[in-house]
Parts: structure tokens; sequence; C-alpha cells
């Protein structure tokens, strides 16, 4: 895997983080990307009007094209097998709704506001995928 | 535009942010996961830096009445620990370690000329249709956090 600066890891949580702050304070909302994800396609409905939602998640991949332009090309290194992804992705989807969130919603914008759920919900996400890494790295593919 | 224009800032400034970091490549955030494996701290050193401007913006939020371009502040206030909460936590993280995709890499991800997140982003929105289709039978869902 490429070497990454620890510079470029908190200068992009920096961004991250701000994008959520700005959100917060000039609309008043929660960056949560697995709500706007559910109000974009109106699977969910939730305290994001439609068109704010859309405009977030469309942002997303435009952020991300602009910052290999500018600064650098991140490589997309997946090693699961097609049904691997699937049986991940509804999982994903599936989990987040029930649970409320995911790791922007509960990780960087729950945990910055000490919200007892987003602190229990990020906990149990990690360890769940802590454990899962755990078994098909060094169980299954041990 | 008044909400089109603040949506794409913050998203644009959140997709530049995860490509910096590198998270949206998954095997970074399997290489954090992976605890008893060669641990890369990389995703611990975004998710504290994203915390700080977090915090300081909901610190300042309590000074407001009303968010610069909205009438009303809308942040859930539930505190209750319910089980939906906890096994819904519990199936995303075991997806998010399966293949090292959560929703804001896997959109971010689209444009880096993989297909792998093209099709995850299919397979998550299939999975919150389902929820949807889940709850639709039962109780209304509870209002959603993020």
């Amino acid at each position: 895997m490429e070497t990454i600066t620890s510079l470029m890891a908190i200068s992009g949580g920096l961004l991250i983080g701000t994008a959520a702050a700005l959100l917060l304070l000039l609309t008043g909302r929660i960056a949560g990307v697995s709500g706007m994800v559910a109000t974009m396609t109106r699977i969910g409905a939730g305290a994001t009007p439609w068109s704010q939602a859309t405009a977030f998640i469309v942002g997303l991949p435009i952020g991300t094209a602009l910052m290999t332009l500018l600064v650098r090309t991140p490589e997309v290194v997946v090693t699961s097998s097609v049904p691997l992804l699937i049986v991940a992705g509804l999982l994903v989807g599936f989990g987040t709704r029930l649970g409320n969130g995911c790791t922007s919603g509960h990780g960087v914008c729950g945990m910055a506001r000490l919200s007892p759920r987003s602190v229990a919900a990020t906990a149990t996400f990690m360890a769940s995928a802590a454990v899962t890494v755990f078994i098909l790295r060094h169980v299954i593919g041990g | 535009m008044r909400n089109l224009f603040p949506g794409l800032i913050v998203g644009t400034i959140f997709g530049a942010g995860l490509a910096l970091s590198d998270m949206v490549n998954p095997a970074r955030v399997q290489a954090f996961l992976d605890v008893a494996g060669v641990w890369d701290p990389t995703l611990m050193l975004v998710m504290v830096a994203a915390l700080v401007p977090s915090a300081i913006a909901y610190l300042l939020r309590r000074r407001m009445t009303r968010p610069l371009l909205g009438d009303r502040f809308s942040i859930p206030e539930s505190r209750m620990l319910d089980p939906q909460l906890l096994i819904g936590a519990a199936t995303f993280g075991v997806g998010w370690g399966l293949v090292g995709l959560c929703p804001g890499p896997a959109f971010a991800g689209l444009v880096l000329g993989s297909w792998q997140p093209w099709m995850f982003v299919a397979a998550m929105l299939a999975g919150m249709a389902l929820h949807h289709l889940f709850t639709a039978t039962r109780a209304p869902a509870p209002a959603f956090e993020g």
C-alpha cells in the first residue's frame, strides 16, 4: 500500500470535521452520510431536505475528484470477491438504517457532541468491524 | 438554492477530506481494523482530527438560537440506548469490516475508476430498501440521526 503522511491524514480529517461543522452552523443539521443517502433515494425521510441531501451526496465524489486533480490520487484496493461485496453492501445498508447512522453521523458528529447513543454505536461498529477483520484474516484466512 | 448550495459545498469538502486522508481506500480502512496484523493508525488520526472542528461547532451552537441559514437546529435529542441502535451498529460494522467501505467513502470512491464501489453502493441501497420494507410492515421508523 502506498504511504500516506500523518499530515495528510490529519489535514483530511480536519476537512471532514470542517464540513460537519459548516453543515451544523449553516443549516443546523447533522452531516450523516447514510441518512442523506436514504433521504436522496427517498428510502427514508429525515431532517435534511431532499435537495440538500442530494447536493451533499453528489458533492462527495466531486470533492474526491478535485483532490485527485490537485493533490493526490488515492488507490482503491479491494480484495473482496463479488459475493462478499454484495453481502457487505447489504449489511451496511440495513445496519446503518436500523442503527440510525454510520461513521459520519455517529462517529464524527455524534461523538463530537458526546451523544450517548452515538458513542455506544461507534464503539459497537468499531468492535464488530475489528472482529470481522480478525476472523476474515486470522481465522479463515490464517 | 438555499438548500442546494450549502449541501454541495459541504459534501465537496467532505469528499476532498476522504480522498486526502486515503479513507476512500478500503485496504487502508481494513488495515486500521486489523488490530492483530500490521496495524495502520491512519483512520484514528483522521477521526480524532475530524472531531476537533466538529466539537468546536457543537460548542458554538450552544450560543446560537438558530443556524446561520436556517430556522432551527435539527439535532437528535434521544439518549436512549435501544436494541435497534446496537444491533444496527453491529450489523453495519460486520459489513464495514468485510470490505472496508462505509457509505461516505463508497460514494466518494465512485469517481476513482474502480467498479467495486459501484457494486457496493448498489448493494447498500438494496440493504436500505430491505430495512424500509421490514419496518414499513411494522411500527413506524424512529427519526434518524445520520
